[in-house]
């Protein structure tokens, strides 16, 4: 590995094209780490977020009235406001009105990753409920019925018939919420999270390299959401039905 | 003796392949939010209600903590709202000349796309995909920390100041997406009218201007005036990079005044100046939409 | 045979073409004089609307020959070319393809003077009263969406007709339509050949055919099985495949 490290440190000697986060270990860290925060985050709010869409999607067909309106406030309250007020809602109200409540002082109780964590999954799971809820309401009734006559048990008739299909009626929105999702990670910055694009800018800031930071961190936001873009795209093609959907 | 119309295709069913309306419905709305960048806001005047309310009671909180000392609340909401209300301004200065900006280039760059060059086509494709793909923050970053404080033009020196700079960040992806809803918009049209008017010897240029983008215009609409909502809400992102719009002017305010209690009447009160913006504007792009739907 | 001038309009020899693997014209030979009324008939699928499509420079051909008026259709290389070649011949489809943003009458107007040049005036005197012809002068004002299928139909002829082609043709016009409205198409079809125009319809209006055509051409498969007189073809079809396929539809 040395022999890479060592060729930065060249190309910054000889064209002044300073890649910190190559030759300096300290820098590489950093950046790796924050590249690393910015997956983590990105995967674990995809895992959550999928999560609360499945489960509010199922809690929607739920008897309670109550349950209903609840859930229909939270998606109308984050479908429809910036999601960095959200963020700042949940750090800076949510965050201090725990911290008041429970009289831990200045310390938090929760940690601002955690927020982060928190306030990204609540946001994009607003709108994977709605997703899948419409994903299954695209099934049509008689689907169902003409299984429930073959002698599926309702259980075996949503588990092998009408969800397949209403997860594949869904991905396509999926796909595009996800992608959304990855590109508002990087509002974590807002609140200190170390995520890329906050170690670059503390990188930039010591090393006073802001041009080659920006366009590494151009680069690899662009990778990272080109590579989920076209694995997803993929998938969606791997699990198209011919002649069903568009 | 009978025509033929029973083997033959019917015009409903020729190639289209088989749909169910509600997925045929859901794929629709899907492709559009796709070529749109985000998806389409859905503000409701009940939405707006539950703010108020919320606004209310954020009031009533900060009322009871408020000792005897301390002003009204809203005495204090008063005398902020001439500061605010200029960052407001400022968010919509914001708005406007990024969408200007950004729907001129990305017109450009949609009809590059459009180039029988292939060099161009490429280039434009790239550049679309390249901003789309990118976060809406980094580019705002990228901008504020690039571009000088001043570009000097034959000899004539035009200041850049942070929020031009905020502006021209914002404006990137607006390009990009605009670019997309333009492309869009042309494969939406049939390709019987590009043969249609060959037919009636039309050359290529006169067709796309005379014949598929009027016909794109109405189309595009409804998605670029949401997109228009969107960057709206988004302009709140230029705080981050410091640009004295509302939610920096909101902070400083709080950190003036120094008391929690003040927090969600505040940031309801910004919200509601908002909402009281974009309603219209997301009411407006349904109703256009349900028209256009019917009509086209 | 009206008016059998020495030299076919419209001549087509060995024309070959295909889409991808699949050859849907293989051989296609005919002539059609000037004014003559040809139909062609046949199953779906059998490449009769390419047929019009490659007359009319749409769609290019593999190899053979068409020759229209004085163009060599085969070898037209330049745009230029091609949209002179569509000045002479004009087609009519099966989806009626109006523009939507433009009213009937504009319809009719639009190519006279963006592609014609002509002045205004003029042509928006030509444009009613070819509105007026086909049956429509009280709805020059409307919009395509405005109007049902005949007479979208029928707005989509006076279009063509603007342009003064010496050469229409029809692919299935009538297809599309709704059974009543199929005769107010097939009305003003009828005019336009008694006024001496060459027309060639893709059809499966049988009735129509046999009425209105000099030649009748009995295509499948991408080739011409049989061809002739209506009252030979009809009545006296020598090839099984055009016995078939008349037993099936009449």
């Amino acid at each position: 590995m040395q022999f890479i490290w060592d060729w930065f440190r060249w190309l910054y000697q000889t064209t002044g094209i300073n890649l910190t986060i190559f030759y300096d270990s300290f820098d590489r860290h950093r950046f790796t780490d924050g590249f690393l925060m910015t997956l983590k985050l990105s995967l674990i709010c995809i895992v959550l977020s999928v999560l609360i869409g499945v489960v509010g999607a199922w809690l929607q067909g739920s008897k309670l009235r109550v349950t209903r309106h609840v859930l229909h406030w939270y998606i109308q309250f984050f479908r429809n406001t910036p999601p960095l007020v959200q963020l700042y809602f949940f750090y800076f109200g949510v965050g201090s009105l725990l911290r008041s409540s429970l009289g831990t002082g200045n310390q938090p109780l929760v940690s601002n990753v955690t927020w982060a964590i928190i306030s990204l999954s609540f946001f994009a799971g607003a709108f994977n409920v709605e997703i899948f809820r419409s994903g299954v309401e695209a099934v049509p009734k008689t689907t169902l019925e003409a299984a429930e006559s073959l002698g599926f048990s309702r259980l075996r008739a949503y588990a092998l018939i009408v969800l397949p299909l209403a997860f594949r009626i869904s991905l396509p929105a999926l796909n595009n919420n996800l992608v959304n999702l990855v590109k508002t990670t990087t509002l974590a910055y807002a609140i200190a999270v170390p995520e890329m694009l906050y170690v670059s800018s503390q990188i930039w800031s010591d090393e006073l390299n802001v041009p080659v930071m920006m366009n590494v961190l151009l680069v690899c936001y662009f990778g990272l959401v080109g590579v989920l873009v076209y694995v997803m795209h993929r998938w969606e093609r791997a699990i198209k039905v011919p002649g069903f959907g568009a | 003796m009978n025509s033929m119309h029973a083997i033959d295709h019917s015009p409903g069913s020729t190639d289209l392949p088989v749909l169910l309306p509600a997925a045929a419905c859901m794929a629709r709305r899907v492709a559009a939010e796709r070529r749109a960048g985000s998806p389409r806001l859905s503000l409701r005047a009940e939405h707006g209600a539950v703010l108020l309310a919320v606004f209310v009671i954020g009031c009533g909180i900060a009322e009871a903590q408020a000792g005897a000392d301390n002003p009204s609340i809203l005495a204090t909401l008063w005398k902020w709202t001439p500061l605010l209300a200029r960052g407001f301004v400022f968010n919509l200065a914001i708005s406007f000349v990024a969408m200007a900006v950004g729907t001129a280039f990305g017109l450009l760059l949609g009809f590059a796309q459009l180039s029988l060059l292939r060099p161009v086509k490429r280039a434009a494709w790239l550049t679309t995909h390249f901003f789309r793909n990118a976060p809406w923050l980094v580019l705002l970053f990228y901008c504020m920390f690039l571009l000088p404080f001043q570009i000097t033009v034959f000899g004539v020196t035009i200041p850049l100041p942070d929020w031009v700079k905020a502006t021209l960040g914002l404006a990137l992806p607006v390009m990009a997406n605009v670019a997309e809803i333009l492309r869009g918009a042309m494969q939406s049209i049939p390709t019987a009218q590009w043969e249609s008017a060959a037919s009636l010897a039309f050359s290529r240029r006169q067709t796309l201007w005379m014949i598929i983008l009027p016909q794109c215009l109405k189309r595009m609409l409804p998605p670029w005036m949401n997109l228009y909502a969107i960057l709206t809400m988004s302009t709140v992102l230029a705080s981050i990079v410091g640009v004295n719009e509302m939610m920096t002017l909101t902070r400083q305010a709080l950190s003036a005044e120094n008391r929690p209690g003040l927090l969600l009447s505040f940031y309801s009160y910004v919200l509601l100046w908002f909402f009281v913006y974009c309603y219209p504007i997301a009411r407006w792009t349904v109703r256009l939409e349900a028209r256009f739907a019917v009509n086209v | 045979m009206p008016d059998s001038d020495a030299r076919p309009i419209v001549s087509i020899r060995d024309m070959h073409k295909s889409f991808g693997h699949v050859e849907v014209l293989k051989g296609i030979s005919m002539d059609v004089p000037k004014g003559g009324v040809v139909c062609i008939i046949g199953p779906s699928g059998s490449g009769k609307s390419t047929l019009l499509r490659c007359i009319n420079a749409l769609v290019p051909i593999d190899s053979g020959s068409i020759r229209v008026a004085n163009f060599d259709v085969h070898s037209l290389t330049t745009d230029k070319e091609r949209l002179a070649l569509r000045r002479e011949v004009s087609i009519v489809f099966q989806q009626y393809n109006l523009f939507p943003h433009k009213t009937a009458l504009e319809n009719v107007m639009m190519a006279p003077i963006y592609v014609l040049k002509e002045p205004r005036d003029e042509v928006r005197a030509r444009a009613i009263a070819l509105l007026k012809k086909v049956g429509l002068a009280a709805k020059q004002d409307a919009y395509p969406g405005e109007l049902s299928g005949g007479q979208q139909q029928r707005v989509a002829i006076a279009r063509s007709l603007a342009m003064r082609p010496e050469v229409m043709l029809f692919d299935e016009v009538t297809a599309a339509l709704d059974p009543e409205t199929v005769k107010e198409v097939l009305n003003t079809i009828r005019e336009l050949a008694a006024e001496g125009m060459t027309c060639m319809l893709v059809t499966h209006e049988m009735r129509f055919a046999r009425e209105l055509a000099d030649t009748v051409y009995f295509t499948d498969g991408g080739v011409i099985v049989e061809s002739g007189p209506p009252a030979v073809l009809f009545d006296q079809p020598k090839a099984d495949r055009t016995r078939a396929f008349l037993s099936q539809i009449l």
